[in-house]
């Protein structure tokens, strides 16, 4: 039987491993190389790198490091981060990354997803999609507990933050998960998140599920499925979004964004996600990837132990 | 080991990790395209990623084709083909319309989306596990169940039940290791598949 697939995310700079809420407070958290081959060790079943770097040296950097995590690694590796051609993608793959993720060139250029599917398959073809829930500042106070403090000056401050797009305030409006599992379809709403780019600093207005169903048609073979609202909150993953997105697309979906504890990962696969991705449960707990795993397994959860 | 395993270059996909873990194992296996160096060479690694026909096209191209058959039909060389480069042993697939090498009795086909009466996701992408159905050098000391590292769109049927080495389970039962002679292949990626992955290639290298 196919396992679930537990994925650490290394975020990259200049060479080396960065941790903290994403773009925010930096700290420089070792090697890649070193990290990637204890997660190996740990039990990972699949390492991702995504490459973080402001500067085109930096990614230059990104191939190089690339390079020295292939060489100690044995299990599949993808690499995302600034890639926007087809020879962007290439030299990853030359250095060793079996995947790689693309962003903000797909959702500019969705051709993009068919020339990489052509080119190197629609297994190497990733989209990393980050989704941003629709929230009219008034709507606030229906969000999680842990969402409000967050982020409610981020969302509202982002630069090209233009509030709800789709569909009647009410659809927007978000309610606890514990809430939406049991109130039936109302996840299957179109509109209630939107795709942001730029690292988020641009809402793009297209819809999320809509966008992930056209990309999966284009070309990719796989959706690395970010919610921006709960990403570095450790609040858990947008269980919604997980449930609109796997139910709308037949690729595999990595869930990203929110995890904390074993259990928040639990919640993201059974709400439809084939693999999820976490980083700080793995950077600043004592949790390894292997005692994830045992609690999952414990919950009944098909892991390679 | 003093064999040398040539891994044969032919534009699809990157087979560094492959080299990589013969590597660690301390097998010679060169990537090469050249005649002289797969002519000599011990064994034959085909590996792959990407469409079938585009495969054909490109062994082909590099006037590795005719070489091969004549390396693994006259002269028996051992092969091992990984993913695509497995599916290329077989006659035809579903994905093309080329002519594959054809040394196995079989042929490629995608994966249902209803297959098994359940939704499936396509790409088959992962860890799953591998029932060996006989007795083969190539799992040898391996647990009864390993799990491999999967992805592909498409699997083999053969035609000849006894060129099934192991299946996997998604939706169906498929065809994930065949063999028949020198020739073998696995869907999984040995190279992406740590221990067990490397326990494969370790044994390949001894046959």
């Amino acid at each position: 039987m196919l396992a679930v697939r537990i994925i650490p995310c290394l975020d990259i700079r200049d060479g080396r491993v960065v941790k903290g809420v994403r773009f925010q407070s930096l700290r420089d958290a070792g090697s890649p190389e070193e990290c990637a081959e204890r997660y190996e060790a740990q039990g990972a079943d699949e390492i991702v790198l995504l490459d973080v770097s402001a500067t085109p040296e930096g990614r230059r950097t990104a191939v190089e490091t690339v390079c020295r995590v292939r060489a100690r690694l044995s299990i599949p590796l993808t690499v995302g981060g600034g890639v926007r051609t087809i020879d962007d993608a290439a030299a990853l793959l030359d250095a060793g990354a079996d995947k790689v993720g693309v962003n903000t060139a797909a959702v500019e250029d969705p051709s993009l997803l068919t020339r990489l599917a052509d080119r190197f398959g629609r297994q190497c073809t990733v989209l990393a999609l980050d989704a941003a829930r629709n929230l009219e500042p008034s709507a606030i106070s229906h969000q999680p507990s842990a969402e409000i403090g967050n982020h409610r000056s981020e969302i509202t401050d982002r630069p090209g933050y233009k509030g709800a797009f789709f569909g009647p305030a009410s659809e927007a409006l978000g309610t606890p998960d514990s809430a939406q599992a049991t109130s039936g379809k109302q996840h299957s709403v179109l509109g209630r998140w939107e795709v942001v780019t730029l690292s988020g600093k641009k809402r793009t207005g297209i819809d999320a599920v809509q966008w992930a169903k056209d990309a999966a048609a284009a070309g990719a073979g796989e959706i690395l499925l970010t919610s921006w609202d709960r990403d570095g909150t450790r609040s858990g993953y947008d269980l919604d979004l997980i449930r609109a997105v796997s139910s709308a697309v037949q690729v595999p979906i990595i869930a990203s964004g929110g995890a904390n504890t074993p259990d928040h990962l639990f919640e993201a696969l059974v709400a439809g996600a084939d693999a999820v991705l976490a980083a700080s449960i793995f950077h600043d707990s004592d949790l390894t990837v292997g005692d994830v795993k045992r609690a999952l397994a414990a919950r009944g959860v098909e892991v390679r132990l | 080991m003093a064999a040398t395993v040539a891994i044969i270059d032919y534009g699809m996909g990157n087979p560094g990790s492959i080299r990589n873990m013969f590597g660690r194992l301390g097998v010679d296996a060169p990537i090469t395209s050249e005649r002289a160096t797969i002519q000599s060479a011990d064994k034959l690694v085909l590996p792959g990623v990407g469409a079938f026909d585009h495969a054909v096209r490109s062994l082909h191209g590099r006037g590795l084709w005719d070489l091969l058959n004549d390396e693994v039909t006259e002269k028996r060389k051992p092969i091992l083909g990984i993913c695509l480069g497995a599916q290329l042993l077989t006659a035809r697939s579903e994905e093309g319309v080329l002519p594959g090498f054809g040394w196995l009795d079989a042929e490629t086909v995608r994966f249902r989306p209803d297959g098994g009466g359940s939704a499936l996701r396509i790409p088959h992408m992962g860890w799953n596990t591998v029932t060996q159905m006989r007795p083969h050098p190539l799992f040898e000391g391996m647990f009864e169940e390993p799990r491999f590292y999967f992805v592909h769109s498409y699997h083999i049927v053969c035609r000849d039940q006894s060129d099934v080495l192991a299946t996997t389970s998604y939706g169906i039962q498929f065809a994930s290791a065949v063999s028949r002679g020198n020739i073998c292949g696995t869907q999984f990626h040995p190279e992406k598949s740590h221990k067990f992955g490397m326990k494969v290639l370790e044994n390949f290298a001894r046959i």
